[in-house]
């Protein structure tokens, strides 16, 4: 019979702990948990505080870009495929070729942001191999699969 | 120094909120008409629109996303393809803040995230594609009543706090998906299973589909499937949520970025915009009217999905 999931409260242990104590001393998380969680915070900040450099020294002219900022009115209402066509801008992961302009240093925070949860995937997968939980070495394994796959730039789309 | 804000907040929050977004919106819309206004307008206004829509999005309990791309894709002079593509990274780098808190407190829980993730992820790709070789006003009238369509979800949808789960089913049991958290309100630890497993799963296809395509966070969907139909607590649903779009938003923003789709100008200040508003809006929460709020996230989301709507038909452009 279905029953709310309130009636199953328990108490924390041990018992005298305060009310107040942290959250995290009143429930068991697992070390790859941690370890992911931990990749996420190192990593976003990392990422934002990128992207906020990278952006000034764009927009300040510091170091000379492929597109100057003035001229990007131009482009920006083009549907992405046309820009591609028409500025002769890299595709997939030729941009690393472009990192002498400055508008492609803006490319590293967010590659990292986007890198993430591949890096926390990797983090996770010692730990279920080490538990033979083979249903979630198998979902951990085809994740990075597929974003390995999406991050690749194999795949393509044909524009309009 | 957020003493303005407090002022703001105090007596109709909701009125002073849509006159700021309001105001931003004219001025948006005197810009559009002047061909000759300097480049760097556009960003600065970008910048100011994402801050207060930071602001509504945590006070209304929504990812930022899903207000950035129908208010920026329908009043400001950018392709919609780069638009979603910010509003991937937007969405991406909000959820890849936010999961570190949710993770350590047990309240993503990674036997629940992983799975519905694969699945999301994966068709979020395929959204991407979808949605960067369609035409835009196809997807831009799509947009338009997918947004409608949210902002009816949140008039009728009442998520339940702790839903009634009637038993695990074989699906739950073999991947294990359960957990605990610590409910700070009543000072216990909640033990939580979900049911309905396959049917959640299978929801989760449209929800990629629909994130990759519109480059919309889809928050509004994940919680109402891992909450009210696989039923999970709510507050496990919110946090698997904010923490499964850091991997759902992941394999879509590659593609964007792989394409070209992805323009720093637009890029980096709508997301600083974002988590600043972010930060302002979690420290006015506590003085805010939720119901007035989410009557304004009502109003937000259904004015800028009839104007996507209208773009898209070539109505109003």
């Amino acid at each position: 019979m279905a029953k709310p999931q309130a009636e199953i409260l328990k108490s924390p242990v041990p018992k005298e702990a305060p009310a107040k104590a942290p959250a995290a001393l009143q429930v068991e998380v697992a070390p790859e948990q941690l370890a992911y969680a931990n990749v996420l915070l190192y990593g976003a900040w990392l990422g934002i505080a990128l992207l906020l450099l990278t952006n000034i020294i764009y927009l300040t002219g510091l170091v000379k870009p492929y597109i100057e900022p003035a001229m990007l009115p131009q482009y920006w209402g083009m549907k992405a495929s046309e820009f591609v066509q028409v500025a002769h801008m890299p595709t997939g992961w030729s941009w690393l070729k472009m990192l002498g302009y400055s508008d492609f240093l803006n490319f590293f925070g967010m590659v990292l942001l986007a890198s993430l949860t591949i890096i926390g995937y990797l983090i996770l997968l010692p730990a279920y191999l080490s538990r033979k939980d083979v249903p979630y070495i198998f979902i951990v394994l085809t994740e990075v699969v597929v974003l390995v796959l999406a991050a690749s730039g194999i795949l393509a789309v044909g524009g309009h | 120094m957020l003493d303005w804000l407090a002022t703001f907040t105090g007596g109709g929050l909701a009125a002073k909120a849509t006159a700021a977004v309001t105001t931003t919106g004219a001025a948006v819309s005197t810009a559009a008409g002047t061909p000759g206004m300097p480049w760097w307008v556009w960003p600065l206004l970008l910048f100011i629109t994402t801050f207060l829509l930071g602001i509504v999005a945590v006070l209304g309990g929504v990812g930022g996303s899903v207000l950035f791309v129908p208010i920026v894709g329908s009043f400001f002079p950018f392709n919609l393809d780069f638009v979603r593509g910010a509003g991937l990274l937007v969405a991406l780098a909000g959820a890849v803040a936010a999961g570190p808190g949710l993770l350590k407190l047990n309240l993503a829980n990674l036997r629940l995230a992983l799975p519905v993730a694969l699945i999301a992820s994966t068709f979020s790709m395929v959204g991407a594609f979808i949605g960067l070789a369609l035409p835009n006003n196809l997807v831009q009238t799509a947009l338009g009543i997918t947004i409608v369509l949210i902002a009816l979800l949140f008039i009728v949808s009442k998520n339940t706090e702790f839903p009634q789960v009637g038993g695990s089913d074989k699906l739950a049991r073999f991947l294990g998906i359960g957990g605990t958290y610590y409910e700070r309100s009543s000072g216990k630890t909640v033990d939580w299973s979900v049911w309905r497993t396959p049917q959640g799963f299978l929801l989760f296809i449209a929800i990629g589909i629909m994130a990759g395509m519109f480059g919309l966070g889809a928050g509004w969907a994940n919680v109402p499937v891992l909450n009210l139909l696989m039923g999970a607590p709510l507050k496990v649903a919110v946090g698997t949520s904010k923490f499964l779009l850091s991997i759902t938003d992941t394999s879509a923003a590659w593609v964007y970025l792989n394409q070209g789709a992805v323009l720093p100008i637009i890029a980096v200040p709508s997301i600083v915009g974002i988590m600043l508003g972010s930060f302002v809006g979690v420290r006015l929460l506590a003085t805010a009217k939720p119901r007035a709020i989410k009557y304004l996230v009502i109003v937000l989301l259904l004015a800028s999905g009839l104007r996507s709507l209208l773009k898209g038909l070539g109505i109003w452009n």
